[in-house]
């Protein structure tokens, strides 16, 4: 009986930890097709509701990028950030004077964890922009930003 | 019955699948009034005309070769439909992003002539 209740327990343990901090994105075809195509996906997770609609509704001047789509699919994939947008682990995703922040690279979580990088690593040719998060992190892909599987280029 | 339903799928997949990177071709040279320039093409795809880009700083100047998006620096796959048989077969994705490239590019979109000389160069690739 006893051993019944550790291994779940055991589980648990093993389990948890890796779970704290997995930006791992919902399966969803039309974020896939339409957001995957110009860089990897961003985890909805990474900034709020307000942020995402914001960016949703600026789709044809996109950080200098057409990214325009029909109205169809832009409502569709609005409707799936938000549902998986950050909770509060996620901080502010506001600027000073309140309005949402568009780029997660702006975030004060970002810089934040982000603190020991200079400005100048980040635009190295191998790496080119803070939002380039795989150039770093290689599993980025699925979601595993954690330490062990940061290294960043020379 | 089961006849009809057979011809039925069958036409439904004909139709979904209907373009050929050939029919693109077709398709603007009728929009423009007149034959492609795949010279003019490779003209067109390889220079800038005011702005930060051409087609080429993110498909390279040999669309046989995969590319790099050239802010984001994500690789993307050949343009030409010898080397990348998913190219130019959907007519929805193909309008999707002469739209917006061409915004990116030139500011404005593209004419019918330039599609045109852009699909005959890129269907010379081999
Ligand atoms: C046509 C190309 C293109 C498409 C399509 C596209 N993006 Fe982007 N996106 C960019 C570029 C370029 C940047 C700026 C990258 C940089 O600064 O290095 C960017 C940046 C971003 C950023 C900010 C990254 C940061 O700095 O934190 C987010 C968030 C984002 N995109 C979300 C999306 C979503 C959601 C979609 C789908 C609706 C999408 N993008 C589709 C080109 C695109
Ligand atoms: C220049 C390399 C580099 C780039 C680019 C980069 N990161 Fe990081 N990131 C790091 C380093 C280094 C750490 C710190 C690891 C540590 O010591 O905890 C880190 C930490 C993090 C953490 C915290 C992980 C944890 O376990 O606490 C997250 C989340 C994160 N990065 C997300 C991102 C996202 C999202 C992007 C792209 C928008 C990005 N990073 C781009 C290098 C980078
Ligand atoms: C800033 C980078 C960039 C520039 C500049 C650019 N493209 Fe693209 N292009 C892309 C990306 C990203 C895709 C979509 C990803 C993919 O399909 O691999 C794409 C896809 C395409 C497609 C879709 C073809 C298909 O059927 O899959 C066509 C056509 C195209 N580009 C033509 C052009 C032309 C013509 C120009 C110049 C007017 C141009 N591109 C300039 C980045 C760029």
């Amino acid at each position: 009986m006893k051993k019944l209740i550790v291994l779940p327990l055991l589980l648990a343990v093993l389990v948890l930890p890796a779970h704290a901090d997995n930006y791992s994105v919902p399966k969803n075809p039309a974020f896939e097709a339409e957001c995957t195509s110009c860089h990897m996906a961003y985890p909805p997770q990474m900034l709020h509701a307000d942020s995402w609609r914001a960016l949703m509704n600026g789709l044809s001047k996109h950080f200098g990028s057409d990214a325009s789509l029909d109205e169809k699919r832009r409502a569709a994939i609005t409707d799936f950030l938000v549902a998986n947008a950050g909770g509060r682990k996620t901080g502010t995703t506001r600027d000073a004077g309140s309005q949402p922040l568009l780029r997660i690279t702006e975030t004060a979580r970002f810089e934040k964890k982000h603190r020991e990088i200079s400005a100048a690593t980040f635009k190295r040719a191998s790496i080119k922009s803070p939002a380039n998060c795989t150039a770093c992190h290689a599993q980025a892909a699925t979601g595993n930003y954690s330490e062990h599987s940061v290294r960043i280029p020379k | 019955m089961r006849r009809t339903l057979a011809i039925a799928a069958l036409l439904f997949a004909a139709t979904v699948h209907a373009e050929t990177p050939r029919d693109f071709l077709t398709r603007f040279e009728k929009e423009a009034g007149s034959t492609a320039s795949a010279e003019r093409g490779a003209r067109f795809f390889t220079t800038k005309q005011g702005g930060e880009w051409s087609c080429s700083s993110c498909h390279t100047e040999r669309p046989m070769q995969a590319g790099r998006h050239a802010k984001t620096d994500k690789p993307i796959n050949p343009l030409a439909p010898a080397a990348n048989a998913e190219r130019f077969t959907d007519a929805a994705k193909v309008d999707k992003w002469f739209r917006r490239n061409c915004n990116d590019t030139l500011n404005r979109t593209c004419s019918a002539q330039e599609k045109a000389d852009v699909m005959a160069w890129l269907l010379a690739q081999k």
